[in-house]
């Protein structure tokens, strides 16, 4: 057993083989979570010693250790031990890329100030020595004053030496001070600074050096807020300025001062260690960019590439998603048939194993999603995609890197919501996450087809060429693209306003992606979704059922049409086994039996809120039952069908997919009446305007759960609620009032 | 004077200095475009924007409006 575990943080550059490096060290070991009250994700594993056990910490990727933010804030909390669940560090793994040494040590002296035991694990050699680069490695290891370990992450070398270099490290203890890389007079505006924070009497403890240091570099204001409070602030602000002043006038202008020094170290530490050949040579990965960024080639492959990811996701993940249905649909067949009929059957059947399906029913999707994102993520082409659909987005005040997570959503916005986290800016992450539920989804497509096979008659238009079906589908989707659009300029504008973020991202080398780093993401994702999401899908699932459920009470049907049910069972009984009349007899005790049904559903709390709401609806055109249905498929809109199956008399067990179920639920649309006036309830306007609703609203507690996830917080999938729900009811309303008015066209 | 955004692709030059003290552009510096570092124009987006340098080594993205705040002296023999 473990003597003693030590904390080490592992921290580097985006791209240089960190989480490869991490799953090396840690294999499955790990723990996921989220840092409190910041969308930054925490990810823990063990790491076994030789005589001590290492809890390793894996930071956010990051360029600089310069906080202008929280999510930025957490790795200088975790460095510094201000993060009370893990407490002092011990050791920090810095992770860098030996062919972008000059880069990767910019944060290497940021973390090296922070006084910490450091080992340094140079990565991607093999890459350094294609383009020409020698490093001497001891000799670096010398200049820095920390070990440098040379490891191949993607096949584990080097790893053992790692961890002796850590054990070895950490029982050195605090290392010497090394020599600041910042000039003379900047460090005594530090020591000032410091003394003079160290006088405000009322914080409890010294603000570590690096963050005073911090303070004096921060312009953005952000560490000011954060450290000096208590009506100190003042006094600060005041001093700040006259400091910077001072270090303007001595040539040392702040912000600029830190990257001249920094880069002047680095290069400093890098004579006569590294050579490198005078042009840069060109490797494979530099010639297939210049197809993959090419004007023509590049938009061509990159059309490509999304047009196979979304074939395979439906391709592959169709007869998946049909196959958990129907395992689900036998599971609780074969259980319901072991139970007596009554309110347990229904909860097991309809409530827990429904709801279990409805969760799982996402999975393929997901984990497919996901695989081909890992893919692209680890080879190095998501950032080239973010390239290629910058300017786009910026026309709605995004970046590039949201165009994949709302490309992702017209699959499923679950993977699209989770997708956000390549995303590094807080406002434009959420501003993604709350239109992708927007995009339309494969689950609003059957209530499309359905309805438009049903009452868009199919007619060409445009002179003859164009299908008037095909073109309202593309309509639908063409609304949820721009009402997205328009919601995330109104929300960057209002709610979410704030500077532009920089774009300047790194397009990093190619590299074959890493099959174990794919299966890994892809696996934790869709663990993330079952373990976070699945239970609370699963209460609002029973939630519904026991809603449209209860009191299940309809004495008038029971007494009149009780008896029939048992008369017909009775001739049924007398008959031989599967003679036609003994199947007709069947078919019409299973229309009296969904008859009974129906007036269950009628009578349930559901039915009567569906009732209640009718004065509300009748403005979208719509009759209580329409209303009903769009009720019952808040929780997941897919249920829809179901929802309507029941309510027209034809079971629950309609199958969306099913083109003979399509049309006998269709048949009953069409023959549907008002009550009242005995004119026909489905009209093109009506159709259009609950098509509209249900491309618009936000009929999924899965995605909104999801959002909560993500966002670290239940006001955004509140929020996201609200909105859209909104605008699907004035939506709907709209083409409806405007859609009846309008001169009949068919 | 010029700026790096008004580069001719394919053409390279040293920083001369990052103008203004805000988050770009301490971003712009902590990546590596520090005064008198070499920086190559290497190709820009199909849609026009962003374009795609080539410094220490490394490949970086910038937007346009973000290459303004480079300021660059004359430009360096072609790279190819």
């Amino acid at each position: 057993m473990a003597a003693h575990k030590f904390t080490v943080a592992l921290i580097g550059n985006p791209n240089t083989g960190k989480s490869t490096l991490f799953s090396a060290l840690a294999g499955i070991r790990q723990r996921v979570g989220n840092y409190p009250g910041v969308t930054v994700e925490k990810k823990i594993g063990t790491l076994r010693g030789d005589a001590c056990e290492y809890e390793l910490v894996d930071l956010p990727g990051t360029y600089s250790l310069a906080p202008r933010s929280p999510d930025e804030m957490v790795a200088v909390d975790v460095l510094l031990g201000n993060v009370a669940e893990l407490g002092p560090i011990d050791a920090v793994l810095s992770i860098v890329d030996a062919s972008n040494l000059d880069r990767n040590l910019y944060l290497v002296s940021q973390v090296l100030e922070l006084g910490l035991p450091t080992v340094i694990a140079l990565n991607m050699c093999d890459l350094a020595r294609a383009r020409g680069i020698q490093i001497d490695v001891e000799r670096l290891s010398a200049q820095l004053g920390a070990p440098v370990v040379e490891v191949q992450a993607n096949r584990q070398l080097g790893v053992k030496e790692l961890k002796e270099q850590l054990a070895a490290a950490i029982s050195a203890g605090i290392p010497a001070a090394r020599p600041s890389p910042f000039p003379q007079a900047f460090q005594e505006e530090v020591a000032a600074l410091e003394s003079l924070l160290a006088s405000n009497e009322i914080r409890a403890r010294a603000i570590p050096r690096y963050l005073v240091e911090r303070l004096m570099l921060d312009t953005s204001g952000y560490l000011q807020r954060a450290l000096a409070t208590n009506g100190f602030a003042d006094v600060v602000d005041g001093h700040l300025k006259l400091a910077r002043e001072r270090l303007a006038k001595a040539g040392l202008p702040v912000p600029a001062v830190e990257a001249q020094a920094r880069y002047g170290w680095v290069a400093q530490m890098l004579t006569g260690v590294v050579t490198r050949p005078p042009e840069r040579i060109e490797v494979r990965g530099d010639r297939i960019d210049r197809i993959l960024t090419h004007k023509v080639w590049g938009t061509l492959v990159f059309a490509a590439a999304m047009l196979a990811v979304f074939s395979a996701v439906f391709v592959v993940a169709d007869p998946l998603m049909q196959a958990i249905d129907s395992g689900i649909g036998w599971i609780g067949n074969e259980v319901g048939a072991r139970l007596d009929e009554g309110p347990l059957r229904s909860l097991v059947v309809d409530g827990v194993i429904g709801g279990v399906g409805s969760v799982l029913v996402f999975l393929p999707q997901i984990m497919i999603l996901f695989f081909f994102l890992a893919v692209l993520e680890d080879c190095g082409y998501m950032a080239r995609a973010a390239y290629l659909m910058d300017k786009l987005m910026v026309r709605v005040g995004l970046s590039g890197k949201s165009f994949i997570p709302l490309l992702s959503s017209f699959a499923c916005a679950i993977p699209g919501v989770m997708a956000t986290r390549v995303i590094e800016n807080r406002r434009d992450r959420l501003t993604t996450m709350l239109v992708a539920p927007l995009m339309s989804c494969s689950a609003r497509l059957p209530v499309y087809a359905i309805l438009i096979g049903a009452f868009i008659p199919p007619i060409a238009v445009a002179g003859g060429i164009v299908p008037l079906q095909g073109l309202v589908l593309f309509a639908m989707y063409l609304l949820g693209i721009v009402t997205a659009a328009l919601v995330a300029l109104v929300l960057k504008r209002t709610i979410l306003r704030g500077p532009t973020p920089p774009f300047v991202m790194e397009l990093p080398s190619y590299k074959w992606p890493s099959p174990k780093i794919v299966l890994e993401r892809m696996a934790e994702r869709a663990w993330a979704f079952i373990a976070r999401a699945g239970t609370l899908i699963l209460a609002v699932s029973i939630l519904v059922w026991a809603a449209s459920y209860f009191p299940h009470h309809a004495p008038e049907i029971e007494a009149s049409l009780g008896p029939r049910v048992h008369q017909l069972e009775l001739e049924r009984d007398a008959l031989v086994e599967h003679s036609p009349a003994r199947e007709q007899l069947d078919s019409q005790i299973n229309d009296v039996e969904n008859e009974i049904a129906a007036a269950y559903q009628r009578n349930s709390f559901l039915g009567r809120l569906g009732h209640w709401i009718e004065p509300a609806v009748r403005p979208l055109g719509w009759d209580w039952r329409i209303g009903c249905a769009a009720l019952a498929s808040f929780p997941a809109r897919e249920v829809v069908m179901g929802a309507l199956g029941v309510i027209y008399n034809l079971g629950s067990d309609l199958d969306v997919g099913d083109a003979s179920d399509q049309d006998r639920l269709s048949a009953r649309m069409r023959a549907a009446v008002w009550e009242d006036t005995g004119e026909p309830v489905y009209t093109v306007p009506v159709a259009l305007s609950i098509m509209v609703f249900f491309a618009l609203c936000a009929q999924c507690a899965s995605t909104l759960v999801i959002i909560r996830r993500e966002s670290g917080n239940w006001w955004w999938p509140a929020f996201t609620f609200v909105y859209m729900t909104t605008l699907a009811y004035l939506g709907a309303m709209a083409t409806y009032q405007v859609g009846s008015r309008l001169p009949t066209i068919f | 004077m010029s700026l790096l955004a008004e580069l001719p692709i394919g053409s390279r030059a040293r920083v001369r200095s990052i103008v203004g003290s805000d988050e770009l552009s301490v971003r712009l510096m902590e990546m590596g475009l520090t005064p008198g570092v070499e920086v190559a124009l290497v190709g820009k987006a199909p849609l026009g924007d962003p374009l795609e340098l080539e410094l220490r080594g490394y490949r970086l993205s910038v937007r346009r409006s973000e290459a303004a705040r480079v300021e660059i002296e004359s430009p360096l023999p072609a790279i190819h």
